[in-house]
């Protein structure tokens, strides 16, 4: 673990970094994305970008922790990039000019968590629907609060001939 | 009565740089788009010049369900994820929650649900072949393929109860062991499989009409499809021979012994053939784990996760109150993080659970291979055909409870 | 007149036969209950034999809507516009849990059964539904379709219902 080359190549980026489960987890600050990003596409051959999700820690001073997966077919590894940005206005350098996969996750990640992501021009809702008040993954968002598009029709038990 | 309703989401194909072109919307009740997937094209004459590709049309909140419910209760939801082969997302969840436990499976179970993830390989890939001939227009091949799966289904349903979404998982281990004459039926229904997919390889792979379909549509390079994110089968029919069971082998298939096949061109009909490979592929691993299938009992036996036998609950006043808590408070997971990655039918399913310790998980996010196809799709699109869309679509196995979650 | 009702109701015998023997379904497929759809249409359950196979994949010429899987709020406005283009006679089977009541997801997304935006004849329970329930289930729709009344003589023209 101590002689892992590319939490060497990135030391003066990370805050701090562990391991879990044998994959390598880096805590890099926030406006060092793109680059360490970039590195370690070109030098380490992480092509493949996995994953954008973020966490919701409502109690922690920076809000939220937005995470990156991504997978090197040549190394055959996958690392986890973890960064902490908070309110108000959580905004994140957009990774949409190294890899197209990034477009619709970084969507999803917006709507769900209210995530703005910087350098990505379309962030229309993907999972949800326009006219959709708040970010239901967070943690103050009651799971059972519905916003129906379509009013509701009478079901007051008549029969079904006519609407 | 009639009101009219706004797109749910707008699209930036409202007007067209040509006045000649039309914008097209394709779905989301449509058949060839699997009911989900509503896709704007703007199109002059045939050809399509830009798309939009619109998903979320069964977005059921997984995630937030995850949050509200113990490590048990959402076994059920993670079915309903890639539904065509439940038992891989079943089995990836749980490795999830075992792993941040520490618990070590038995070796009945692990080679039990390698068996399974293969067999339900088999189906899932069948079903996919089988809807996009369809939409091709191929009946037969459709209808074959069918009671191919139906007969997966029965013979499943015999094992976990259910055909479609088994549940059959539980953390530590499996719900049940297998019932007498499973294996033999096994046998039975995959020497049904192989007769009907030599069938299938007569009736599609060197149809004229197939293949002037499928041919050089839909093609990606290597480096295009690892831009956009596409594993599993979309990747490896471009040539990289990228799989998860052999570059980190989980489960049982590091001692199987498998090939995996890799395409030529990267277009719909490598795509096509790649997944007939691989479940000539799977079938052989099936029968691999039939052979070396261990004894031994199928859940471990660690007081954490399992609930005790009913005739010790009934009894004993300690079984009472430890069944009661673990179905009320839901098995304790110690704090931590894992992401996991299975191999699953349509490319690296990742599970990303987060615990706190408690009973429910603070966050599980999943990597759902469909998504990140569907959002390079209009890639795949853009300077073919309108009816190119059809195929090229049905390939993608675009499945909608792993896409929208 | 005298006589009248006899001619009718003898009227209404051979129209209901012709109508149950004929249904066109619309397949709304969304989820997993898909799956079980293709399987009852298929080769060892089949619907062919009770007249009900050929799926009409526009709502004009269809009179089934069999609402098969999961409806969240995002495609309610869908279903309700596919409703509202089919002709009359019409009849709604809501197939699966989830069409019929939300299912076991009960959050934002998800509408609490379609039968809040449209009326429904016979729902299906199960998830998903053996075929051979769904088969009882065409077969139970067919029973009413058989008893019920059509009014298609123009004397039997009542105005319809305010919206």
């Amino acid at each position: 673990m101590h002689d892992d080359p590319i939490a060497e190549a990135l030391r003066e980026h990370v805050v701090e970094r562990g391991d879990s489960f044998g994959m390598l987890v880096l805590r890099i600050y926030p406006s060092t994305l793109r680059p360490v990003v970039a590195r370690l596409k070109d030098e380490f051959g992480f092509d493949l970008f996995l994953d954008v999700t973020a966490i919701d820690y409502p109690a922690r001073a920076p809000r939220f922790d937005v995470v990156y997966h991504l997978l090197s077919p040549r190394l055959k590894r996958r690392v986890r990039l973890k960064l902490a940005i908070g309110e108000p206005d959580p905004v994140v350098q957009s990774l949409t000019s190294l890899y197209g996969a990034a477009r619709y996750m970084e969507r999803e990640t917006h709507e769900m968590y209210g995530i703005r992501f910087d350098g990505n021009d379309d962030l229309r809702p993907i999972l949800l629907y326009e006219g959709f008040v708040g970010h239901p993954l967070r943690k103050d968002y009651p799971m059972e609060r519905e916003q129906p598009i379509v009013p509701y029709r009478d079901q007051s038990g008549r029969s079904t001939e006519g609407t | 009565m009639d009101v009219e309703y706004g797109p749910p989401v707008r699209s930036p194909l409202q007007e067209t740089a040509d006045p000649d072109h039309v914008v097209v919307n394709i779905g989301p009740s449509h058949p060839a788009t699997h009911g989900t997937v509503q896709i704007i094209a703007e199109i002059d004459g045939e050809s399509v010049k830009r798309a939009d590709i619109h998903c979320g049309y069964l977005h059921r909140g997984f995630e937030k369900e995850a949050e509200h419910h113990t490590y048990h209760n959402v076994i059920p939801y993670t079915d309903r994820l890639n539904y065509c082969s439940a038992l891989n997302n079943n089995f990836a969840y749980a490795e999830a929650v075992e792993q941040l436990l520490g618990v070590e499976l038995t070796p009945r179970c692990i080679w039990l649900r390698t068996l399974l993830s293969e067999y339900n390989r088999i189906a899932d890939h069948v079903t996919c072949v089988a809807a996009s001939v369809m939409e091709l227009g191929a009946m037969t091949a459709f209808l074959y393929m069918m009671t191919v799966r139906d007969y997966i289904y029965e013979h499943l349903n015999h094992l976990t109860g259910a055909r479609l979404t088994y549940s059959y998982v539980r953390i530590g281990g499996l719900a049940r062991d297998l019932p007498d004459g499973w294996l033999e039926r096994l046998e039975e229904v995959l020497q049904f499989t192989e007769r009907y997919l030599e069938r299938i390889h007569g009736l599609l792979d060197r149809n004229r009409i197939f293949v002037d379909r499928m041919r050089n549509v839909g093609k990606m390079s290597t480096a295009h499809a690892l831009n956009w994110g596409y594993t599993g089968p979309m990747l490896r029919s471009t040539g990289l021979a990228m799989d998860i069971r052999k570059d980190n082998p989980y489960l049982a298939y590091g001692e199987l012994d498998f090939d995996v096949p890799v395409g030529i061109n990267g277009d719909n009909y490598d795509r096509y053939y790649v997944r007939m490979c691989e479940i000539d592929e799977s079938i052989a691993m099936v029968r691999q784990c039939v052979r070396k299938l261990p004894g031994g009992p199928v859940s471990i036996e660690d007081p954490r996760v399992m609930l005790p036998k009913k005739e010790l609950v009934y009894n004993q006043i300690e079984s009472l109150i430890h069944h009661f808590k673990l179905v009320i408070d839901g098995i304790q997971v110690p704090a931590g993080e894992i992401y996991v990655a299975h191999e699953s039918p349509n490319g690296e399913l990742g599970f990303y659970l987060i615990s706190d310790g408690g009973g429910r998980p603070y966050k599980l996010h999943v990597r759902a291979p469909s998504f990140v196809h569907v959002g390079g799709l209009h890639t795949l699109i853009e300077g073919g055909q309108l009816a190119d869309i059809v195929p090229t679509f049905g390939s993608i196995n675009m499945i909608g409870g792993e896409c929208d979650r | 007149m005298v006589g009248m009702e006899y001619v009718t109701t003898r009227k209404d015998e051979l129209v209901g036969w012709v109508r149950k023997f004929s249904l066109f379904p619309y397949p709304f497929v969304t989820a997993c209950c898909g799956m079980e759809f293709m399987s009852v249409s298929s080769t060892l359950y089949d619907t062919d034999r009770f007249g009900a196979a050929l799926p009409r994949f526009t709502p004009r010429q269809s009179d089934l809507l069999m609402v098969v899987g999961t409806i969240s709020h995002k495609q309610a406005q869908v279903v309700r516009k596919v409703y509202e283009q089919m002709c009359e006679p019409k009849w709604v089977m809501a197939f699966g849990a989830c069409a019929t009541s939300g299912g076991f997801y009960r959050n934002y997304a998800v509408l609490q059964g379609v039968d809040k935006v449209i009326p429904v004849d016979i729902y299906v329970p199960g998830c998903p539904p053996r075929p051979e329930m769904v088969i009882d289930a065409i077969v139970k729709l067919q029973d009413r379709i058989a008893t019920d009344r059509h009014p298609i003589l123009p004397f039997e023209h009542t105005p319809p219902p305010a919206p």
